[in-house]
């Protein structure tokens, strides 16, 4: 389906994710300053301050407080937008976890770059994977359209389940880089994403306190309800992360019919029907596999990208369903579980274990603070797994592309 | 007595109500015993001193004469014994005679 193209703007990846939130209507953005996220809510304050966005720019004197605000502000009823990167998303990390287990929709941009230490401003994927288990739904882009889009889906998925979504993109490389982008008319945003509608609002007249101590066990309230103990908690937020996934689709395939453009939902895939070798990544860094995954089939490997869009939830069926026929999967992180190996190789080895599938998986760390990474050499590293596995070598262990040690 | 999702919510939550925390008295192991001679209120038969009822806490002591302490949510944690200007409020030992017969029953172990 073709959607007539009214306006097209040569814009940032942040300034994508600020048109995004403007279009989405947000009522309450909180954050605070960080390369290479803090252009998205200077442009934000902009739009709030010339009356733009109707909306409150509430600042603050750190990332915990950011979402602290954004905590409460959901809870009293706001679609509220925040975003950071690295240190001030880690600085986070403790109110991460209450939105999550507060159930609450707030939406956040995550411009990635590598955690420190060294001091690094640049690029890879280390914030957001580290930050993996509080909760939140984390989906990662390819490129700026896809930017402005994702967030658009992110907000109808957080309230359609009830989770927070963090829309992950690679810092610098789509944070400062500008690309064309589609951005709607606001009434074709509105058709697709309805107003917010919350399932607890704080309000005076029916006061009520929110995340009691929660014992380990159910219990009766004081009205004789027996009310859920923290496990009955825990397990609802991950059947809602099993439920995320048919909703992740399902939003991306309602966007096509809103506005003609589609990213695939948890995953997408370039070349992968009768691919017998696989270059898998997220983000940026997928998009360069296509490229690579070209060049290599002019020499002769039939091969495929597939890209994860959604982190968390690991659609592990999805992509155990897509790699049934692979019998090379190479796997490229821009991030690193220290002591074991890349995090989205270490998930797809368990996830294709479970569904009794066994190609050959090799695992590639790529890309740490920012170093380069070129189509090039991600087609010489498949090229040196296919001949490792060519001369079936023993168990490969994780390579580290452009390494200079 | 139900299963838990019955209760609907997603976010734990509580609403102001006697008792919200549960039946908190199940926690004490000693119990605030008045002593109605002692006890000013008592024995002026009027509402004063109340050091009891302002500090307890819980608010499970009853600004009455003499004050009633509700032992379905009082913790036993004694301030009411401590602010007492006449002495008349003692901690006794809850479930006396239990406690001594579990230590009774716990003895052939060591043999």
């Amino acid at each position: 389906m073709t959607v007539e193209t009214k306006s097209i703007s040569v814009i940032t990846g942040n300034k994508a994710a600020a048109e995004a939130a403007r279009l989405a209507r947000v009522d309450v953005v909180a954050a605070y300053p960080i390369t290479p996220q803090s252009p998205v809510v200077e442009a934000l304050s902009k739009y709030i301050e010339t009356g733009i966005l109707d909306a409150e720019f509430i600042t603050v004197e750190s990332e915990h407080s950011a979402m602290g605000v954004c905590i409460g502000a959901a809870a009293s009823g706001s679609r509220v937008f925040t975003a950071s990167s690295a240190n001030g998303l880690a600085y986070m990390c403790e109110q991460l976890s209450w939105a999550a287990g507060s159930r609450l929709p707030i939406v956040m941009g995550c411009a990635n770059r590598a955690m420190s230490a060294p001091w690094s401003v640049l690029n890879d994927q280390q914030d957001a994977m580290s930050q993996r288990d509080q909760g939140w739904i984390q989906l990662y882009c390819r490129n700026n359209q896809e930017i402005f889009d994702t967030f658009l889906q992110g907000f109808r998925i957080a309230e359609q389940v009830q989770l927070p979504v963090m829309v992950c993109y690679d810092g610098y490389i789509l944070s400062h880089t500008v690309m064309p982008v589609d951005i709607p008319e606001q009434e074709q945003v509105d058709a697709y994403l309805p107003p917010y509608s919350v399932h607890t609002v704080l309000d005076p007249d029916t006061p009520r306190n929110i995340n009691p101590v929660t014992l380990a066990d159910p219990r009766l309230n004081g009205d004789g309800v027996l009310c859920h103990g923290y496990m009955e908690f825990r397990y609802l937020m991950q059947q809602a992360h099993q439920e995320a996934m048919d909703v992740i689709v399902a939003a991306d395939v309602e966007f096509e019919s809103c506005f003609g453009r589609s990213w695939g939902g948890l995953t997408w895939s370039h070349k992968l029907d009768d691919a017998d070798t696989v270059l898998l990544a997220a983000g940026s860094l997928a998009g360069e596999a296509t490229i690579a995954a070209d060049t290599l089939r002019e020499e002769g490997i039939r091969a495929g990208v597939l890209g994860l869009r959604s982190y968390r939830p690991f659609p592990a069926a999805a992509l155990a369903a897509q790699l049934a026929g692979a019998r090379l999967v190479v796997v490229f992180d821009k991030s690193l579980s220290y002591g074991y190996g890349g995090p989205i190789c270490i998930d797809l080895q368990a996830a294709l274990m479970n569904h009794r599938l066994s190609p050959e998986i090799h695992g590639y760390i790529a890309g740490l603070g920012g170093r380069d990474i070129k189509a090039r050499e991600l087609t010489a590293a498949v090229q040196e797994s296919v001949a490792w596995v060519k001369q079936e070598k023993a168990l490969k262990p994780t390579g580290w592309i452009n390494l200079k040690l | 007595m139900g299963q838990t999702r019955d209760c609907g919510q997603k976010t734990a939550m509580s609403w102001p109500c006697v008792g919200e925390a549960g039946r908190t008295g199940d926690w004490r192991t000693t119990r605030p015993v008045v002593d109605p001679d002692k006890c000013i209120a008592a024995r002026k038969d009027k509402i004063v001193c109340m050091q009891c009822w302002m500090f307890c806490p819980d608010n499970v002591i009853s600004r009455t004469a003499p004050p009633e302490i509700d032992l379905e949510y009082c913790k036993g944690c004694g301030i009411c014994v401590q602010v007492c200007p006449s002495q008349a409020i003692e901690m006794r030992p809850e479930h006396a005679e239990n406690a001594e017969a579990s230590v009774m029953e716990e003895a052939p172990c060591d043999s």
